[in-house]
């Protein structure tokens, strides 16, 4: 193959994960969370553990890969990655970055990881309290747009302007994510069913996201093992393949602040078209989504990036009977994602994913060859990842 | 809801970080500007480009260290928020407040960030004229003014 591409030539053969808490809870460190969660990957893929030599993760993980091949007793290290940036945008990059290793030869057994441990290093959703402020957030900490959800809202208030985008498709993307997850065992709001009511009373957090537009914070940790294409069978698991991977972000999108050209967008205006190249599809091939739910309003604008509907259409399209598993046109978030599985930054989208191609969702597609991972919308980098059966190859 | 704007002229209550310009100084003629009740923005003297916030060089044609040029504190609303839930314990009981995103026509249609001024419960309407009032934070150490918006009636 002279054509640069990670297409069909990585598999991955196993995924893993810790029990999920509510942030705070975890009773296990954030490092031993990362090791419980790789070493349940192994366990999946049937491998040893000693066998990795590639480590790839992103926003800043804590949990070094010195540190944890010693610990794990690995053989040797090889690759070690890390995607630029904060937020969940770089949950698929992550992949490809480990993938691309692969590819290149400079790594044997790639994994992808993310760890968190609230409780023990502090929470994403508390604004910091020093008496000054420079830089990026100079522009508008002081004015009382602090944290992730402040930073954003502005962005959907405007997408829901310019096309006339009702509440009502938040709300479905909110209410998908907790109908999934009540079939899910390993979701945090198993048992916790949320309906039309209770998201309208739900009170503000910053309009137009209501509680239930925002994700949860949570500890964990979550893994996935990629090896060559060439050796997929030799695990017991089905193969599920990388068809396509990009990241970044269009023209400028952070130019602080609030400045950005194409402002009412996810940052995935130009990495979807990116993605679709490499893997030789549109959004008609896809038959499941994850798409990360930072906010509700990112899922909306990253779907009508990613050529699923035209913006105009969202209203249409993003009605709850449309995005549920097994009936929906376009089944989304079949695990409860980040609203209501856990906000594992969007690490367990990839497990949830592969478990759709392989056929073991808890809430499985029927159209499930091609699946779609959608990381970190409205933040830069951001990242996606397409994944499919050995069929699509 | 308004009282603290009653009592001290602030839209916010006392507490949120206090703006300073970077270790390098690159943003210092903004901030400088505000204080002296001038509204300063990067404009680059090649190729005429406008730019907020502060960076070493115009990102349209690279000439390095872009001028900064008065302009008038007056645009429109190019998007809003209302924020409910406090996040900094000094907001703890506030109530809402608003968060504008203002463009400003007279300077290539930059935008800048700032709260909107009058009840927190109003109708916010994207496109409405706007203009800048200087809030003074002159007392506070480091002192330092923000930029706040008012509906043009």
């Amino acid at each position: 193959m002279t054509e640069r591409s990670l297409r069909g030539r990585v598999a991955i053969v196993g995924v893993g994960e810790t029990t999920y808490y509510r942030h705070s809870q975890s009773p296990d460190a954030e490092f031993k969370l990362a090791l419980k969660a790789v070493l349940a990957a192994c366990e999946d893929a049937g491998m040893d553990p000693r066998e990795i030599d590639g480590w790839s993760s992103y926003s800043n993980d804590r949990n070094d890969p010195s540190r944890l091949a010693a610990a794990l007793g690995t053989r040797q290290l090889r690759a070690t990655l890390m995607a630029w940036g904060g937020g969940g945008g770089g949950n698929c990059a992550a992949v490809a970055n480990g993938a691309a290793a692969i590819a290149a030869g400079t790594a044997d057994c790639v994994v992808a990881f993310r760890a968190l441990a609230q409780g023990q290093f502090g929470r994403f959703g508390k604004a910091p309290t020093a008496p000054t402020i420079s830089g990026d957030m100079a522009y508008m900490a002081p004015y009382g747009v602090l944290s992730p959800g402040q930073k954003f809202a502005m962005k959907a208030m405007r997408f829901m302007h310019e096309h006339g985008v009702r509440q009502e498709a938040l709300r479905a993307i909110a209410m998908a994510s907790y109908h999934h997850a009540q079939r899910n065992p390993r979701a945090v709001m198993y048992g916790k069913p949320l309906d039309e009511a209770k998201y309208d009373n739900s009170r503000w957090i910053v309009e137009p996201f209501h509680l239930f537009d925002c994700c949860m914070e949570n500890d964990g940790a979550a893994a996935v093992i990629m090896v060559p294409a060439e050796r997929a069978k030799d695990f017991p698991n089905r193969p599920v393949y990388i068809l396509g991977a990009a990241s970044g972000s269009d023209h400028r999108v952070a130019a602080v602040p609030h400045n950005t050209p194409n402002y009412a967008s996810s940052s995935f205006s130009t990495v979807a078209p990116d993605m679709w190249r490499m893997a030789g599809m549109s959004a008609k091939d896809v038959g499941v989504v994850q798409s990360y739910e930072n906010f509700t309003g990112g899922v909306l604008m990253a779907l009508a990036e990613h050529g699923f509907f035209a913006p105009g259409e969202a209203n249409d399209f993003l009605r709850l009977e449309n995005l549920l598993a097994p009936n929906g046109k376009l089944p989304l978030n079949t695990s409860g994602g980040n609203l209501a599985e856990c906000y594992m930054h969007g690490f367990e989208l990839v497990l949830e994913a592969v478990r759709q191609v392989r056929g073991t969702s808890t809430a499985q597609a029927p159209r499930n060859d091609v699946a779609l991972v959608i990381g970190g919308p409205m933040v830069t980098p951001v990242s996606n990842l397409l994944l499919g059966s050995e069929a699509t190859l | 809801m308004n009282e603290t704007k009653e009592k001290t002229g602030h839209y916010l209550p006392a507490g949120l970080p206090a703006p300073v310009p970077e270790g390098d100084g690159l943003s210092a003629p903004f901030w400088n500007g505000l204080r002296e009740e001038r509204l300063m923005v990067q404009r680059c003297t090649q190729c005429g480009t406008w730019q907020h916030g502060a960076e070493w060089l115009c990102h349209k044609c690279h000439r390095f260290d872009p001028q900064w040029q008065q302009v008038l504190p007056r645009g429109r609303i190019y998007s809003w928020e209302r924020v409910w839930h406090p996040v900094h314990p000094c907001l703890a009981n506030h109530g809402p407040y608003l968060a504008v995103l203002v463009e400003l026509p007279e300077a290539g249609n930059v935008r800048m960030l700032g709260n909107l001024l009058g009840d927190p419960r109003q109708e916010v309407r994207i496109g409405a004229e706007v203009e800048g009032v200087f809030e003074h934070h002159a007392d506070h150490d480091p002192p330092y003014t923000l930029l706040q918006w008012q509906v043009v009636r």
